[in-house]
């Protein structure tokens, strides 16, 4: 034993070893009690505290084991400043909480993990495969650690017992070790296997590890409180000090800085029992918020004081004198016994807490992921789900895990002799469990992570740690000859352990970590990338990496073909009655079912898998279901089914809406032609009463004359102008006849066009003879370009159209000497024709109004027209392929008429 | 009806806001990474011994600086934010 260490002898203040054994009896009975407390809180179901914050950030600190108790200070004394490496790679995972952890957690809660191995083996389909690696990775990598535990505990008891004056011998360390190990194994047991659902929290664990996270914080702090201010007399005396020491507080190897903090943040998340209080026993998203500061807050105060300790441990002690058990040699040297209890209950506190954890974590995963496999292995189908008795198999399978984990532990503490500087087996340990980083990360980031690559990255991790890392650390000659260090086995010089490939002269932890790391991501990648996943692996992968996504998920079974009952009679024997038939009810009762056995449905099955998960793990709890169901599980059609659907109905709902914004253009376009028709409708309305009172007035005189006529007894010259007012009468109504049946003709399309070609100039005149100008002193003004355009369209009808203008210009030009001026445009295709008198014009507001029916303006009664001369032109004119148009801007009214040199087809075709 | 809610591509202040300081946690452990690492291009001293408490202040101060970051950042976002909704139970 390598434990050369003197303290002064003051026998006058030594402590009994007795009394140090009764004080730490006394310590482990508060713990019980602490525990027990919080486990009956937690049952009455007030213990909302046990939820805080506080707790959890408390609960977290198991990262600090004895090794940094008592190891710190060694590893300072040592190697100065690159202690802190491995508190600064968690302070680093926890400020980086967004990008791992809070994934981590959500993951953890939404599918019931119970351990890291469950974590890859339900991320990769399930596959009990992996999870046998990652348990088997993580029980060879904490061994060491958990002996190393025992050995840090056994030491400090034989420091007390040394000063005691007692010399311990290797027997006397094995049986305290032995003692340490069954008490934990009790307490263990006792506080974490009261449950088989490992996914509920451990109450009284969590509690005594809060409490002993506050001894170990406030011992440690007491003796740097004491060695700074007590010894070395102040902050600047301590500095002082420290720039006078020996340590090399910077040697400048940035491997070695990078490496280690790389590996501890890796380890942070990858060690079993941190992920144990990280995600499995997380209470509280929002409790990672907080922790992601208290956390390495209390990291930095674990580390503040542990160079001053090693600086003044290597000043005030023999040279010699292991600085690994500075922390509680040099109060027992100052003859501070009180702070030397105080400090050894910190190491004790440090070493139990961190082993309880380990065990409870590594104890699930055995059971889950080893044992519980095998016993179903063996057992033919569906007798082992549904008949013998799973529950006590799983509990019984956890304890004996528990004690099996801790007989490991101890087995390794007594082959290794207890082992040399406690620092170098945390590190390999470390860099054993960091082997699962490539298969958890890239599982929860990348969907294109597969089993085979998973299970291929963590072999060739594993074993290069084995070869380049574990079985060195014995060593020369104790596991690995010196022959193979030197010259690699079977003189394969490119094997030797700590030179692979040929590259010698690295730092072996360096050297390990490099390789291992790369050659298993690089594994795992490329298998990853070749190989092709089983729906099973797809389904959870897309549900891993999409977590914060509520993404539509697709049912892992697709044919629940087994009876409600035989699932009921599994779900007790696992979950046990009481909550087996609660969780069958509560279905039941949803489906709308009374009693306890609901409709076996896919998504029923999948939440029952989800509930026994959380006791016995991912990849049995489906083994177990699919015994039942009869393997009728996902299939990559599924899958794509699922894709599909959601594919549906994202188009269904695209399409809707697409028809949606139809139906609203109908509905505006309806509404349109509704106010349309309205319009019309009030038109047709006032079209009506118009034409009957245009047709009653002439009526009427024709009417009242008739009957003057009748009677008689008139003059020759009364008779003749009476007969002919009823003449001039009957021609004004036939007038208008004509011009409502030819309004009438044209706006049917009915017309039939008679196309010639004749003189613009002979067409004027033409209309001039006819618009009865005889009695007017209209003048009208012919442009010159006027003679010389030939037009070839129905001519009559644009005569009508001329003779209706000059007629009107004729009727209400107001002007003194009224004018008319007719023009004529080229504009390519079209002749503009104008006509513009020198009247008053036509208001803006009126110049659409008189193109309608029966429109006149002011008192058209003086005119005698019925209103439909500007109509029926109109409507000739769009016969013609043209149109006539008010032309505002002319001093006096100006009709313009646009005529196509040649007829247009539609037009054409509308004849 | 359309599958999840669509993401707003701008947000009012409050909300900006909480995005940033969302990239700001993310950022955190990069900024601890490369302060770390300025360690590395300290020149090097004959012998080694002669680092003085400089090197441990240094250290420490970084580490005191990132968790006071840490703490503040924490502190000024909302957990209960539609990306962090803590309830997600057992159905996700």
């Amino acid at each position: 034993m390598p434990m050369t260490m003197k303290p002064r002898q003051r026998v006058d203040l030594m402590l009994s070893f007795n009394l140090v054994i009764t004080i730490s009896l006394c310590y482990v009975a508060i713990l019980f009690m602490v525990a027990f407390l919080a486990e009956r809180r937690a049952t009455m179901g007030n213990a909302t505290w046990l939820y805080s914050p506080l707790i959890y950030t408390l609960s977290l600190s198991i990262y600090c084991t004895a090794w940094t108790f008592y190891g710190a200070v060694g590893y300072a004394a040592r190697s100065g400043l690159e202690f802190a490496t491995i508190y600064l790679g968690p302070t680093l995972v926890m400020i980086g909480w967004w990008w791992i952890l809070r994934k981590l957690v959500r993951i953890g809660r939404a599918h019931r993990i119970t351990s890291i191995a469950d974590l890859v083996s339900s991320r990769f389909g399930k596959s009990t495969t992996l999870g046998m690696i990652v348990t088997l990775i993580s029980v060879v990598a904490a061994t060491p650690y958990i002996a190393l535990q025992l050995q840090s505990v056994t030491l400090s008891f034989s420091v007390f017992a040394q000063s005691n004056g007692q010399v311990w011998h290797q027997a006397d360390l094995n049986a305290t070790a032995m003692w340490v190990a069954m008490g934990l194994v009790v307490f263990t047991v006792l506080f974490g296997t009261r449950n088989l659902d490992a996914n509920e929290r451990h109450h009284g664990i969590v509690m005594a590890i809060a409490v002993e996270a506050v001894v170990k914080l406030l011992a440690l702090l007491a003796v740097g409180v004491f060695v700074v201010w007590g010894i070395a007399g102040g902050p600047t005396e301590m500095l002082a000090r420290i720039d006078n020491s020996s340590i090399t507080l910077w040697d400048h190897n940035g491997g070695r800085w990078i490496s280690l903090l790389f590996l501890s943040a890796a380890a942070f998340i990858c060690l079993p029992r941190m992920f144990q209080v990280l995600v499995v026993e997380n209470a509280d998203e929002r409790h990672l918020a907080i922790a992601s500061w208290a956390f390495p807050g209390y990291l930095l105060l674990m580390s503040l004081f542990v160079v001053p300790i090693a600086v003044i441990g290597l000043d005030l002690l023999p040279t010699g004198s292991n600085p690994d058990l500075f922390v509680l040699t040099i109060p027992l040297s100052e003859g501070q016994n009180g702070l030397a209890m105080l400090s050894f209950l910190g190491g004790f506190s440090s070493a139990t807490s961190m082993v309880m954890v380990a065990t409870i974590a590594l104890a699930t995963m055995v059971s889950n992921h080893i044992v519980v496999p095998i016993w179903l292995s063996m057992r033919p189908n569906q007798q082992a789900v549904i008949s013998g008795d799973i529950r006590h198999v799983i509990l019984l399978a956890r304890r004996l895990s528990i004690a099996g984990v801790l007989f490991l532990g101890f087995i390794y503490y007594r082959l290794s002799g207890g082992g040399a500087a406690l620092a170098a087996i945390g590190l390999v340990s470390f860099s054993g469990a960091v082997q699962i980083l490539p298969a958890m990360l890239g599982g929860i980031f990348w969907r294109g992570a597969t089993r085979i690559g998973a299970a291929a990255g963590l072999s060739v991790g594993l074993v290069l740690w084995l070869w380049t890392l574990f079985l060195p650390s014995f060593g020369a000659d104790a596991v690995i000859s010196q022959a193979v260090f030197d010259h690699g086995p079977f003189g394969w010089t490119w094997l030797r352990p700590q030179a692979l490939f040929g590259i010698g002269g690295l730092d072996p932890l360096v050297h390990g970590i490099f390789w291992s790391m790369l050659l298993n991501t690089g594994t795992f990648l490329v298998g990853s990338l070749v190989s092709f996943p089983k729906p099973l692996e797809r389904l959870q992968g897309a549900q891993f990496v999409n977590v914060f996504e509520h993404s539509a998920a697709a049912p892992a079974w697709t044919n629940a073909a087994a009876g409600a009952e035989d699932l009921l009679i599994m779900a007790q024997r696992i979950m046990g009655s009481t909550d087996a038939q609660a969780i069958f009810e509560r279905e039941a009762t949803r489906q709308g079912k009374k009693g306890y056995l609901p409709e076996v449905t896919p998504a029923f099955v999948e939440l029952l898998e989800r509930e026994l998960a959380g006791s016995v793990g991912a990849a049995t709890a489906h083994a177990m279901v699919g015994q039942l169901i009869g393997g009728s599980g996902v299939s990559v059609e599924d899958l794509i089914a699922v894709a599909d659907e959601a594919a549906q109905i994202l188009e269904y709902s695209s399409r809707l809406e697409a028809k949606s914004n139809e139906q609203e253009q109908t509905a505006r376009a309806l509404r349109d032609a509704n106010a349309k028709l309205t319009a019309l409708s009030i038109q047709k309305d006032a079209f009506l009463s118009q034409i009957s009172h245009e047709l009653r007035t002439p009526m009427t005189s024709i009417r009242s004359f008739s009957d003057i006529l009748r009677d008689g007894e008139m003059t020759d010259a009364e008779q003749k102008r009476y007969s002919g007012i009823i003449h001039d009468e009957a021609i004004r109504l036939t007038r208008l006849l004509d011009d409502l049946l030819d309004l009438s003709v044209l706006e049917n399309g009915q017309v039939m066009l008679n196309e010639q070609s004749g003189s613009l100039s002979e067409l004027l005149d033409r209309a001039i003879g006819a618009a009865g100008l005889l009695n007017s002193d209209l003048v009208i003004l012919r442009a010159p370009e006027v003679a010389n355009v030939t037009i070839k369209t129905d001519l009559d009808r644009l005569v009508q159209v001329f003779i209706n203008l000059i007629a009107n210009a004729r009727k209400y030009c107001d002007a003194r000497h009224p004018r008319l001026r007719i023009s004529v445009h080229d504009r390519g295709s079209h002749y503009y024709i104008d006509f513009v008198d020198n009247g008053s014009g036509i208001a803006f507001d009126n110049q659409q109004l008189i193109f309608e029916k029966f429109s006149r303006l002011s008192d058209g009664a003086k005119a005698g027209g019925a209103g439909l001369g500007l109509a029926i032109c109109r409507e000739i004119m769009r016969r013609l392929g043209g149109d006539i148009t008010y032309l505002p801007g002319q001093y006096g009214t100006a009709f313009r008429l646009r005529l196509p040199k040649k007829r247009v087809p539609h037009a054409l075709a509308q004849t | 009806m359309s599958l999840g809610p669509k993401s707003k591509i701008f947000l009012e202040q409050a909300g900006y806001r909480q995005r940033r300081v969302r990239d700001a946690v993310r950022l955190l452990p990069l900024l601890g990474i490369v302060l770390l690492s300025i360690p590395l291009l300290w020149p090097r001293l004959e012998p080694p011994e002669a680092y003085s408490s400089g090197a441990l202040v240094y250290i420490f101060g970084v580490w005191v600086a990132l968790i006071a970051i840490s703490a503040f950042l924490s502190r000024t976002m909302h957990a209960d934010d539609d990306e962090a909704a803590p309830k997600g139970g057992s159905d996700a």
